[in-house]
């Protein structure tokens, strides 16, 4: 009788955790779509006024309020690619420094370290920092090449991002690079062939699928952040001339406007902003998991 | 004895503290097999490991002594005082487990060597050399019509007959095989041992086995080696039928392995 009854004890005990485990599930799944909707519901004002146009007009009129997306959506892509291709070259640096040639020892730890502090610094501080740092350097820089010398803008955000996006595609890289089994290091050495060549030929090919899944992390990354691109990108509200002008992001003009939206349509026109956010991460996501997909497949 | 192609002169290798290969005195004949057999642990793996310099890849490792590579014009070179990549492309290696580069296709995996040392080949001469290679290992039949595919779906004997391709393709003068058949099955071993037999023609082959019966079949000269020492070595059929050490009778009866 006593084994019986503990062996019960158990199995309801089992289907609790069970269930704990269902329902949280389901609730985050609801909290997603929840997300979406109470979003959706917020830009239909907007939604209604300007339909599939806010995506394609480049006007910002709180004023008479007319509202169109464009030199921000054009932002947020400009600033979010330009980093990334900055923060490249650097994070492939850094994985095959980690991943090849110091992977433990106290170099390795310190490096490993530094970069990964580079991910706990606020935004807030890099944003200040780069207000009063890169911007003056920025602005030398234009006026040398005889361009408006703002000094904030376009380039001075993208910098900010991909220092911000380095310690992402760094570290995932990094890990790409250990993961390439020791044989097939040695056999490309039994071949005659230089750490260089072998790094560059047998490793970079191996690890391809690895980097490419930690820059699209450091995008989605760099696509939502507010806080520092918002100090440094200049705020002008129309479609940016060429990458040294100011311009803004989706995320900075929420950050900017939201207190003083005082319309109903142009608070909801920020809502629709913020659903747009949401559509372009979306899609440059699945985007990068097709790709990712089919070089897995190549392989 | 007869021609010599690689000889080594009292060479010790050691990683760290611990000494895997003890002085040993060694020579291998050119177009012959050379086995080295032993029980696991006895240094056999380090020791070829040293004819090629793959040997101080690994941390801490050290090697003293000589080795010297005697190639076909009587040009003696030691292997310890020219450049390690170049002594690799002269003397090839096979593995444990077959290492094909999962990254290339079959046509890139032989002609690896090419690629990875940045040697540009003409077209018609890297088709001529993979078509080649590949009928060597008596693998042309079986993938020509898959050259450019990556080669994930062949067989382990496959994959480990196309990695002894990579190593000819190179035209060294010696490959050395470290336990070539481990991971395979006793089919595809005894492909693998065939092969070995009709490429002794072109070039020296030492293989590094633990198993005594392979010894005996693909071996023309055998060496014995126990804790780190060569214990005996010479022409297979006097080692196998008069040993002259009691170590060696008692790892090919089998009491020690």
């Amino acid at each position: 009788m006593a084994n019986q009854s503990t062996k019960k004890l158990e199995l309801s005990k089992d289907s609790l955790f069970n269930l704990l485990l269902v329902v949280s599930a389901v609730l985050l799944v609801m909290l997603g779509v929840g997300f979406f909707l109470s979003l959706f519901q917020a830009s239909l004002i907007s939604l209604k006024e300007f339909g599939l146009s806010f995506f394609v007009k480049a006007e910002w009129d709180p004023v008479q309020e007319r509202f169109g997306a464009l030199p921000f959506i054009y932002g947020t892509l400009l600033t979010s690619f330009i980093a990334l291709a900055i923060s490249l070259p650097f994070s492939i640096a850094i994985s095959i420094v980690l991943g090849e040639y110091f992977q433990k020892g106290f170099f390795a730890e310190v490096l490993r370290y530094l970069t990964e502090l580079i991910a706990g610094v606020p935004s807030v501080v890099l944003g200040f920092w780069g207000l009063f740092f890169l911007v003056p350097i920025i602005r030398e820089l234009e006026m040398k090449f005889d361009l408006p010398p703002y000094g904030v803008g376009i380039f001075t955000a993208s910098l900010i991002l991909a220092f911000m996006i380095l310690p992402y595609s760094a570290s995932i890289g990094k890990d790409a690079m250990r993961l390439v089994p020791n044989e097939l290091k040695e056999a490309a050495y039994a071949l005659g062939t230089t750490r260089w060549e072998m790094i560059k030929k047998i490793m970079l090919p191996y690890a391809r699928s690895g980097i490419i899944a930690g820059i699209i992390l450091s995008l989605g990354r760099a696509l939502g952040e507010t806080m520092a691109v918002t100090m440094v990108i200049g705020n002008y509200h129309g479609i940016p001339e060429n990458i040294f002008s100011p311009g803004n992001t989706i995320a900075s003009v929420i950050a900017n406007e939201f207190t003083e939206a005082t319309g109903e349509v142009y608070l909801s026109s920020l809502m629709y902003l913020g659903l747009t956010l949401f559509i372009v991460t979306t899609v440059v996501n699945i985007i990068g998991r097709f790709v990712l997909k089919k070089l897995q497949s190549q392989r | 004895m007869s021609d010599i192609v690689l000889r080594t002169e009292n060479l010790t290798a050691s990683y760290d503290e611990h000494i895997a290969v003890k002085n040993v005195n060694l020579s291998i004949v050119r177009n012959k097999i050379t086995a080295i057999m032993g029980p696991s642990g006895c240094g056999k793996t380090t020791l070829i490991r040293c004819f090629n310099r793959m040997h101080e890849l690994s941390p801490k490792a050290r090697v003293e002594g000589k080795v010297f590579l005697i190639e076909n014009s009587n040009e003696v070179i030691d292997i310890y005082s020219v450049d390690p990549m170049l002594v690799r492309r002269k003397i090839g290696m096979v593995f444990q487990k077959p290492n094909p580069f999962p990254t290339m296709s079959i046509y890139e995996n032989v002609i690896a060597g090419y690629i990875l040392n940045g040697i540009r080949l003409k077209k018609s001469d890297a088709d001529e050399i993979v078509e080649e290679t590949l009928k060597k290992v008596s693998l042309w039949d079986e993938v020509k019509d898959q050259l450019r595919k990556k080669g994930a779906f062949l067989s382990g004997g496959q994959q480990q007959r196309l990695c002894i391709a990579r190593a000819l393709a190179m035209k060294p003068d010696v490959i050395l095989l470290d336990e070539p058949t481990s991971a395979l099955d006793p089919v595809a071993t005894m492909k693998i041992e065939e092969l070995l037999e009709q490429l002794k023609n072109t070039v020296t082959i030492v293989i590094v086995t633990h198993n005594v019966g392979q010894a005996g079949r693909v071996s023309d000269y055998v060496a014995f080696m126990y804790l780190g020492e060569l214990v005996e070595y010479g022409p297979t059929d006097v080692i196998f039928t008069r040993p002259s050490h009691e170590k060696t009778e008692e790892f090919l009866s089998g009491k020690i392995g």
